[in-house]
């Protein structure tokens, strides 16, 4: 058991750090996933994340594959197509997932350009799956602090948050904070998987955002535990991610992305809102 | 009690340039209870929101009393019912106003949410999820939301669509209590008897204000019959609206004391 399970992060510093940045990520991107699921923007994280390409790229082409470069692209990238997608729906007819998709479109042609410019197609594959294995100490760091920065601005906005997603029109006659809100969380979004970057490339950092946050909606039906739930589920998915890439000796970023999926599948079968509950006949019911 | 709460001076709102509300002109009083009559399309529900201040006007002004408070409730609500949120969730809303971002709920606050709850007889509501409520209860948690708003000007756009009898008579009893506690009341409606059983003033608007004053002067046969005959579509070729149609347009002060410009 202790082979199984412990001593893999016992005996290398290297999944040690692996492991202590990838559930930083799990509980920084967790409540942010929740909140995109819940404003029926789940697609939206797959889309900004494909959004950081040409940033990320510009920085691998001149520096390397090197996370602080690369990190500060993706995020002028990723901010950009936020504001320019957010602006579109907010001051034109059309919406937002729309406006996103075609700027991220624009980015993502560019950012396969930039990286078919000048890398082979082994470059190609280190921006798009990344390698957690490889977090150092610059990279923990950032994640740490990312991490710090997202769950403090949750908090601080919380309640505008839920009350943009709850009733939008209504809050936006009480408050003008709504607009501001709305960026705010995008750009924690766009902050979150650029945290992922390192971690588990661009394909997938969106993965550890969405599959938590998708899974704890089959268990519960409030905010606040909800996303203490997809934390949860997040670092249990790294573990097992980790460890399955150890003994099998596979890529870690997909085997913690698969670990999420499997929970997903779970509790998407078992949930108490998920399949089985509502396809089995109900046994009893009260009378009031 | 007889400050204007809200005033509109020549007043245009419309979509794309065509008016929903065409140089309106008029005074609601701190403290009345007005309904707003007219058919589909005439405009009842953008004057709401230009009073709610979510729409911005394309001519004229609507002036609100200083430091007045709002509080809207939408023909049809953006609610996001499969939200994971409680009734109780949904009525601390109401509390925005007054405690914003990051102010503490207190005892005290939990105690209006109460009140509130048990004003719109959904004691006993504030655990359930809001996707298992039925439309009625839905707007009796809204009207409790509203409650705890606390605003001088409360603004209810079609509130008892598809809402049963007793519940209609619960929500009136709660309009009354506002106006009786001063609050300035406006009211969209369909259902001309209960205007004209509960109502004291109305509005009967066809894109222009056909009438406006007391209801048994408002809602005539005659004056009903004139508010039906507008154009409800747009004419794409229609003149530009000249200074000088709008300078012809009925003014407040042309209006009798009783507020009455046919």
């Amino acid at each position: 058991m202790y082979d199984l399970l412990i001593a893999p992060f016992a005996d290398y510093a290297f999944m040690q750090r692996a492991l202590i940045g990838s559930m930083l990520l799990a509980l920084s991107s967790g409540p942010v996933g929740v909140f995109l699921m819940l404003r029926r923007m789940s697609l939206t994280g797959d889309a900004m994340s494909h959004a950081l390409l040409p940033g990320a790229a510009i920085g691998f082409l001149l520096y390397g594959l090197k996370i602080v470069p690369m990190t500060i692209g993706g995020l002028i990238a990723g901010l950009l197509v936020a504001l320019l997608a957010g602006a579109v729906s907010r001051f034109t007819v059309q919406r937002e997932d729309a406006s996103m998709a075609a700027f991220y479109l624009i980015s993502l042609a560019l950012g396969v350009l930039l990286v078919s410019w000048r890398g082979s197609s082994v470059d190609l594959m280190h921006v798009l799956f990344g390698t957690v294995l490889a977090l150092d100490g610059a990279a923990l760091t950032l994640i740490g602090t990312i991490c710090v920065i997202t769950l403090s601005l949750l908090a601080l906005f919380w309640r505008g948050l839920v009350a943009e997603c709850l009733d939008p029109l209504f809050f936006r006659s009480v408050s003008r904070m709504g607009t501001l809100a709305h960026f705010v969380f995008l750009g924690l979004v766009v902050l979150n998987l650029v945290a992922g970057f390192q971690a588990l490339g661009t394909l997938l950092s969106v993965g550890l955002m969405m599959l938590p946050a998708a899974a704890a909606r089959f268990w519960l039906n409030r905010v606040g535990p909800m996303c203490a739930l997809a934390c949860g589920i997040g670092m249990l998915s790294c573990a097992a991610g980790m460890l399955l890439s150890y003994h099998a000796s596979l890529p870690s970023g997909p085997a913690i992305i698969l670990s999420a999926g499997g929970i997903y599948l779970l509790s998407m079968l078992a949930g108490p809102r998920g399949m089985l509950s509502s396809l089995l006949p109900a046994s009893r019911h009260r009378t009031a | 009690m007889t400050r204007p709460c809200i005033t509109f001076f020549d007043l245009t709102l419309g979509y794309g340039g065509h008016p929903a509300v065409h140089h309106l002109n008029g005074t609601i009083l701190s403290g009345s209870l007005t309904a707003i009559v007219g058919a589909n399309g005439s405009g009842k529900s953008t004057l709401m929101k230009a009073a709610a201040g979510i729409l911005r006007p394309i001519g004229g002004t609507c002036r609100r009393a200083e430091g007045l408070s709002v509080a809207y409730l939408p023909q049809q609500s953006d609610l996001d019912r499969g939200f994971p949120a409680q009734v109780i969730d949904l009525v601390s809303l109401g509390l925005w106003p007054k405690r914003g971002l990051l102010g503490r709920h207190t005892a005290a606050d939990k105690a209006l949410l109460a009140r509130a709850l048990s004003a719109v007889g959904l004691e006993g509501f504030d655990k359930r999820s809001l996707d298992s409520l039925s439309g009625g209860q839905l707007q009796r948690a809204l009207f409790a939301r509203a409650i705890c708003q606390d605003a001088d000007l409360v603004l209810l756009d079609e509130p008892f669509n598809a809402v049963d009898r007793r519940t209609v008579d619960d929500l009136l009893a709660i309009i009354d209590g506002w106006v009786a506690e001063g609050r300035t009341v406006i009211v969209v409606l369909h259902d001309h008897d209960l205007v004209r059983a509960r109502f004291p003033q109305t509005l009967l608007l066809a894109r222009e204000a056909i009438a406006w004053g007391d209801t048994q002067a408002v809602l005539t046969p005659v004056l009903l019959a004139k508010a039906r005959q507008f154009q409800e579509a747009w004419d794409d070729s229609a003149a530009w609206c000249a200074p000088d149609d709008a300078a012809s347009a009925p003014k407040v002060s042309t209006a009798t004391p009783e507020r009455i410009h046919v």
